[in-house]
């Protein structure tokens, strides 16, 4: 089971501001290791997001997306209380969720 | 962990691809597979097309705000921010990397137009923003630069 | 006629200079707002704070032939009081009878209190998971005492004595370079590349390093403790590798923080 993310979501004046820091190598498949071979890309392909139950936000990302990645977003409702969800989905098939309670 | 409705997504995988690419369905609520063929795209003309876009349009609505140097290209944060109305989409793209397309942001009804991440560089480039509201699709473009860090701090 | 005409053109010319430098000094200023401008952005969402959480994992998980957790480790403030800890380190422990730095005191917790025999932790290169343990337990320990003030006064005679070995190490020059901490840290306004060189001797500067780490380095994409950065700064300057957790680099430790006592810990830092 994949490394668990950190979020965090507070909302203010109707909106819910969601920001999230993901553990993942985020390996482009460009880099080459010690004896030359080539280390294989390894990356989030998919991310999406939702609120209590409902989806709110998805995203694709490539290997351009920094190591660890980091993303924030802004949900339009939400209140103290409320459940944030996250989920991500790499090329290897990996996937993880982890949830926040809205402060 | 993975719900049925997103397990028959990514399996339907194909037809959503071509769906999406058209621009037909609505973002957020049935996620695309992951559009390969953008994201493998060798320029940003190629991965415009894969996402549908034929021609862009400039405009100051959609705004990049990021640092005018990184000191380091490993990570480099990008904000990104459209006051186009009806914006269904942001897209990210980073002109001199090796995979041009950075990331394709879904911008639904219960999100606003305002999505921040952190890329990577591999040398000072152009980043440019393309959102695609009402069938139409504007851009801005930031020169942002990179610097090698020292060896200290 | 002709001398007037030249003291003109000498004074254009003087004009045109100065120009070129305010040009240039005008660039220079862009660069540094621009990479503070960098800097800021990246405080929110620190990466750190995923080591942060690792380490707390390994803080409460029992390992070790005693099966035992490291809750009841004593960081100095008595067992288990992990707030605050860290910006009272290092310090003289009476249980050891000798001065420790946070990741000396880990290695001593887990010997004692789990049974572990550390000697493969100690060996283990940066990167690989033994070490990553360490630094994820010295990231979440050290976190746990951010915003406080450093509070380390050298004042038992163990820990005068671990200060004086530290301000002499930082002087001497040794390798093949003749190099020494001081040779980068001990010369005001001074940089390496994009990095400013914190002036170590004196307090503002030993607080510029001492507060800032651990910290993450976006760079590598990995979380480095003071002790991983003491052996990157050997490896610099072409010495020998110190021995992690030795009574050298936790005197280097204490010159540092005793210089920096009063300033306020900012770590888990942030860092090209």
């Amino acid at each position: 089971m994949a490394n668990p993310m950190r979020i965090r979501a507070a909302a203010k004046d109707g909106i819910t501001e969601v920001r999230v820091l993901m553990n993942h190598e985020m390996e482009t498949g460009q880099r080459r290791d010690a004896s030359g071979a080539v280390v294989p890309a390894w990356f989030i392909q998919e991310v999406s997001a939702r609120l209590n139950d409902k989806d709110v936000m998805s995203a694709q990302w490539g290997p351009s997306i920094a190591k660890n990645p980091y993303f924030a977003f802004k949900i339009k409702g939400g209140k103290a209380g409320d459940t944030v969800s996250v989920t991500w989905v790499d090329n290897r098939g990996d996937t993880r969720t982890d949830n926040a309670k809205v402060t | 962990m993975i719900d049925i409705e997103r397990r028959r997504a990514l399996k339907a995988g194909g037809i959503f691809a071509a769906f999406a690419a058209a621009g037909l369905l609505p973002a957020g609520r049935a996620r695309a597979a992951w559009n390969k063929a953008a994201f493998e795209g060798k320029t940003v003309q190629e991965a415009l097309a894969s996402i549908g876009a034929s021609t862009t349009a400039a405009s100051d609505d959609v705004q990049i705000i990021a640092s005018d140097i990184a000191e380091n290209g490993a990570v480099v944060p990008v904000q990104v921010v459209s006051r186009v109305p009806g914006t269904t989409q942001i897209v990210l793209f980073v002109e001199k990397n090796p995979n041009v397309l950075a990331g394709i942001f879904d911008i639904g009804p219960d999100v606003a137009a305002d999505v921040t991440t952190r890329i990577k560089m591999m040398q000072t480039s152009n980043v440019a923003a393309v959102v695609k509201a009402d069938g139409r699709f504007l851009a801005s473009v930031k020169e942002i630069k990179v610097t090698l860090g020292g060896c200290g701090g | 006629m002709a001398a007037r005409t030249k003291v003109a053109v000498a004074a254009a010319a003087c004009v045109a200079i100065a120009l070129g430098f305010a040009g240039v000094a005008q660039e220079k200023d862009d660069a540094a707002k621009g990479i503070e401008a960098y800097r800021q952005a990246l405080k929110d969402g620190n990466p750190a704070e995923l080591f942060e959480m690792a380490g707390e994992e390994l803080w409460l998980k029992p390992a070790g032939p005693r099966n035992a957790s490291l809750e009841k480790c004593d960081l100095g403030l008595g067992p288990g009081v992990v707030e605050g800890a860290y910006a009272r380190l290092p310090r003289y422990f009476a249980d050891t009878d000798r001065v420790q730095d946070l990741e000396s005191r880990l290695l001593t917790c887990m010997e004692t209190l789990q049974g572990i025999d550390t000697r493969a932790h100690v060996e283990a290169r940066f990167g690989t998971p033994k070490k990553d343990e360490l630094v994820a337990l010295a990231t979440y320990v050290a976190g746990m005492s951010k915003d406080r003030p450093v509070d380390v006064a050298a004042s038992h005679p163990k820990e005068r004595a671990m200060f004086e070995l530290g301000r002499r190490m930082f002087f001497y020059q040794a390798g093949p370079h003749d190099f020494s901490c001081a040779t980068c840290h001990a010369q005001e306004g001074r940089r390496i590349r994009m990095q400013d060189l914190p002036y170590i001797p004196a307090k503002e500067g030993a607080a510029a390093g001492w507060t800032s780490w651990p910290a993450y380095r976006v760079s590598a994409g990995q979380m480095w403790s003071m002790q991983w950065r003491i052996n990157d700064c050997f490896r610099q300057q072409r010495f020998p590798e110190p021995v992690y957790a030795s009574d050298m680099t936790v005197a280097l430790s204490m010159f540092m923080a005793a210089t920096a006592n009063g300033s306020t810990m900012a770590t888990p830092g942030i860092k090209r």
